[in-house]
């Protein structure tokens, strides 16, 4: 640690430690109006207490380790003129605002709270509407982002920005937003170390949660709601993904879940009910599928291209049209122990497992993959003596493909 | 009119075929109840059952009451009654009591396991909606089948032949044909293809229901707008309105024109 | 009361009737008798409306009856087979055809008649053949109508039956009706019938009394009369 680190850190604790923090009051009526001229004035580590009211300002430079706190949600009316709030200094706050009309711009992302090369920041309690970008954090690790909603009115993906955005960030939490109406809700490029937790992300244009080349990640406890797609994970590694729910992702590319080169990863207990996909995997290997519950989708689960070494045990299939769909007779994944509702073998030792394997794999399903139409003949009786002949001797699906321990009752 | 098919009904509901028809979907009700108390998956499973089977039953059924009451038929014709009178009141005689025995058979057992308790209400009256449907449809094509077939043997096997057709044939070749023809957009074809057969309209119906989120999967206008809306809804229930109204048309149309 | 004119009707190949034309009065027992395949049963039945001829008209009481159906209400029709619902009981049965008439009846006086009392609960099928052709007759008997077409009456009835029909037709008779029959009974026929009509090959070959036909014949019973018909025509 060369001198002058060590020096600032020292009088940091010295203030900190020794002098008051003191208070500047912004409001309509008070001496100082604007938030830029108490920003200015402010020392480090001073509290900007803000006031109900309304105030137009934009490109807001924090720089120095401020808190700024908004009393009774006053308003940051960016009149849509560019960024509103850009932080370059670690050790910011900024807590209880409603901000709007954030410019909207073809050249560069401009956004409502951007956090650049930031250490130790909280952004919380804070409403954005009519936005372009909400939080974009840049290049900055250990901070927080708790308890804000964001409600974007995205129309196309063209000219639409991200909720919460996390570009080249590391060991943040994302925890209680409520993002709708926007590109994507949560958005994360090269950021690792990133914990997403109990938030909702609905009616986003395009994905709700999108993980681009981040590793080591954890999102849990999470609504994904009528997006475009529920979560898309792609080019990551080892990324936990436990008790979420997606549900209602309804459409042409519509996933619950859409997994893309992705290695090492945990599902676990997870909800995926009423999507068209509830996963749709394509070059993803060493999975480990547990405990999740796949509802009523169009298919559960729909494997593209090669997947190798993944497992799916303990998971209940409830009532889809497709339960597993390949494009491929080769398999080598693990199917064991799930429960199927269409499983309709018995089991003669009351052990609880099924004596005779199920195949997931419908003959349909892989005509379906092949002429889209024919999902009309869904539930045709020629469809189920068909997919029966199959079932006996497989031609077209993998042989290998079914799940030797069926559950008789649904894993709890 | 309105006697003939009391009649008609009375007469049916004394019958032995009736009762079997009704216990058989009692039984029907009570064990997949029993074996599985989750309703809505019972419901789904009845649904396939019924879409086959319904069709079956109406067809057998209608060619063997036309057959069986001809006599009484020819002397009704010697009554002072309109032709027209005594078909209608017939069928409709035949058709009801199929339905009734429908709506008791799948009705009693789903409310005693707690159906108006469920949130599987909506599905099962669409059930019960399509299985009346069926069975007016298909028991409108035996009796023009028996109507046009003075040969008991020869009438029974068109019977079978069509419900044969259009419960597997049909769906064989529309696959087939969807199949040979992939590269070519076919989304309007399959949509009018599915209209043309009542069995494929009524599992079209249940799709609606059932798995509208695999049907939204396919990309194409049509078929959004068709699936996507209330419109695939309503242009399902106006087919199978039609498709019940156009065999009860012909067999007046043919009734008038029959010697006995 | 009935006019046939140049009635024509062929099913598929094989023409039934070819032209024919008959004039039957009111009041009378008129016989129709003819082999088998004459085309007896197409005329009672284009009468009756069961078979649309493919030419011609008939009508009743001057009225045409092309796709009508009002003038059966003065029709009294025994078809060849009774053949009612199986599961109504006889009873119900007699109930529905009154229902269907609307129009007073005699059915108590002839239940009587042909002691049908105990088989009023039991349901039609379960009867036997001449208690069916039975309930038949009651059937047909019980309105009081103009014109009453009889196919093969006699059908299964035991002698005591068979004479209450007898007494029961010449009752209608004496009460001015006009009565049709059809049967291969000769004794029957030879016993209650007014005129006797012939049809061969789809036209009438002779229309007369009883006593015309022995004439013309030159043999003692209808019987022998109408085989020597038949013979002549083989011959011719």
């Amino acid at each position: 640690m060369s001198f002058s680190r060590l020096f600032f850190l020292l009088t940091s604790l010295f203030f900190i430690n020794t002098l008051w923090a003191t208070t500047i009051v912004v409001c309509e009526t008070c001496e100082i109006k604007s938030i830029k001229e108490a920003i200015s004035l402010a020392a480090d580590f001073d509290t900007i207490l803000i006031k109900r009211g309304t105030y137009r300002e934009f490109n807001l430079l924090v720089n120095k380790p401020l808190t700024l706190k908004g009393e009774g949600f006053p308003t940051i009316d960016g009149e849509d003129k560019g960024e509103i709030i850009r932080v370059v200094s670690d050790n910011v706050t900024i807590d209880g605002f409603f901000i709007i009309n954030v410019g909207t711009s073809y050249t560069s992302d401009h956004a409502a709270i951007r956090m650049v090369r930031c250490k130790n920041f909280l952004i919380q309690n804070v409403v954005l509407e009519r936005l372009f970008f909400g939080i974009y954090i840049e290049k900055s690790s250990y901070g927080k982002i708790y308890h804000n909603k964001i409600i974007g009115d995205a129309k196309d993906e063209y000219n639409s920005g991200n909720g919460i955005q996390l570009w080249y960030s590391n060991h943040v939490e994302v925890e209680k937003n409520i993002v709708q109406g926007v590109r994507d809700g949560i958005y994360l490029e090269f950021s690792d170390n990133i914990a997403i937790k109990d938030n909702s992300s609905t009616n986003n244009l395009r994905y709700g949660l999108h993980f681009m080349f981040s590793n080591d990640d954890i999102y849990t406890n999470n609504v994904f709601q009528n997006n475009g797609a529920g979560v898309a994970v792609m080019f990551s590694k080892r990324i936990e993904m436990r008790n979420n729910t997606f549900r209602e992702n309804w459409g042409t590319a519509s996933y619950g879940m859409l997994l893309k080169e992705i290695n090492d990863a945990e599902i676990v207990d997870n909800v995926f009910e009423e999507n068209t996909i509830g996963i749709n995997i394509e070059g993803s290997n060493r999975i480990v599928y547990r405990g999740n519950d796949f509802r009523n989708n169009g298919w559960a689960i729909k494997v593209l291209g090669a997947c190798y070494s993944n497992t799916f045990t303990q998971n209940n299939f409830l009532y889809n049209s497709f339960d597993i769909s390949y494009n491929s007779r080769l398999n080598d994944n693990v199917f064991d122990q799930n429960y199927w509702s269409d499983y309709t073998g018995y089991d003669l030792d009351k052990n609880g497992i099924g004596d005779v394997p199920y195949r997931p794999v419908k003959l349909f399903s892989y005509i379906v993959n092949r002429t889209p139409e024919t999902i009309v003949l869904l539930r045709s009786l020629f469809m189920d003596i068909i997919d029966f002949s199959e079932k006996v001797s497989p031609v077209f699906t993998p042989d290998n493909l079914f799940d030797a321990n069926p559950l008789m009752k649904r894993h709890q | 009119m309105l006697k003939i098919l009391k009649y008609s009904f009375y007469d049916l509901m004394r019958s032995r075929w009736s009762y079997v028809y009704f216990l058989f979907y009692l039984a029907l009700g009570f064990v997949l109840l029993f074996l599985n108390s989750d309703l809505s998956k019972a419901v789904i499973t009845l649904m396939n059952i019924i879409i086959v089977l319904v069709p079956l039953i109406g067809t057998i059924f209608g060619v063997m009451y036309f057959y069986n009451s001809k006599e009484f038929t020819e002397l009704l014709l010697a009554q002072p009654i309109k032709r027209s009178s005594i078909f209608m009141g017939q069928y409709l005689g035949v058709g009801f009591s199929l339905t009734l025995s429908l709506l008791l058979g799948l009705g009693i057992p789903f409310v005693i396991y707690g159906l108006f308790r469920s949130n599987a209400v909506f599905d099962f009256t669409l059930l019960l909606v399509n299985g009346a449907f069926l069975t007016m449809i298909f028991t409108a094509l035996s009796f023009n089948i028996a109507l046009s077939n003075e040969n008991r043997i020869k009438g029974f096997g068109y019977a079978i032949l069509v419900w044969l057709c259009l419960a597997v044939i049909y769906d064989g070749l529309f696959l087939m044909s969807l199949i040979v023809f992939e590269e070519y957009p076919l989304d309007t074809f399959s949509l009018i293809a599915t209209l043309l057969n009542p069995i494929d309209l009524s599992r079209t119906l249940i799709l609606l229901k059932l798995d509208i989120s695999a049907l939204l999967g396919y990309t194409g206008a049509v078929f959004k707008n068709f699936f996507g809306t209330d419109q695939g809804l309503m242009i399902s229930l106006f087919a199978l309105m039609l498709w019940t109204l156009l065999p009860i048309w012909r067999l007046v149309f043919k009734a008038k024109r029959k010697d006995f | 009361m009935i006019a046939i004119t140049n009635l024509k009707k062929s099913f598929g190949r094989n023409e039934v009737l070819k032209g024919l034309d008959l004039e039957i009065k009111p009041k009378g027992i008129i016989a129709i008798l003819g082999p088998n395949g004459s085309g007896k049963t197409t005329l009672i039945k284009s009468i009756l409306g069961m078979v649309i001829p493919d030419e011609g008209s008939i009508s009743i009481s001057g009225k045409d009856i092309k796709n009508k159906w009002a003038y059966r209400k003065e029709i009294e029709y025994l078809p060849q087979i009774a053949n009612f619902p199986g599961n109504l009981k006889v009873r119900e049965l007699i109930h529905m055809i009154k229902d269907l008439h609307q129009r007073p009846t005699n059915d108590e006086q002839l239940i009587d008649l042909f002691g049908l009392k105990p088989f009023l609960e039991k349901k039609f099928s379960t009867l036997s053949g001449g208690t069916k052709q039975k309930v038949n007759i009651l059937l047909t008997f019980m309105f009081d109508k103009p014109l009453i077409i009889l196919d093969e009456p006699t059908t299964g009835l035991d002698p005591r039956a068979l004479i209450h029909l007898k007494e029961l037709i010449q009752y209608e008779k004496a009460n001015g009706k006009t009565i049709l029959v059809t049967s291969h009974i000769m004794h029957f026929v030879e016993e209650i019938a007014d005129e006797i009509i012939y049809l061969l090959d789809g036209r009438i070959y002779f229309k007369g009394s009883v006593k015309d036909l022995m004439e013309k014949t030159k043999q003692k019973n209808v019987e022998h009369a109408i085989a020597a018909i038949a013979n002549n025509t083989d011959h011719a």
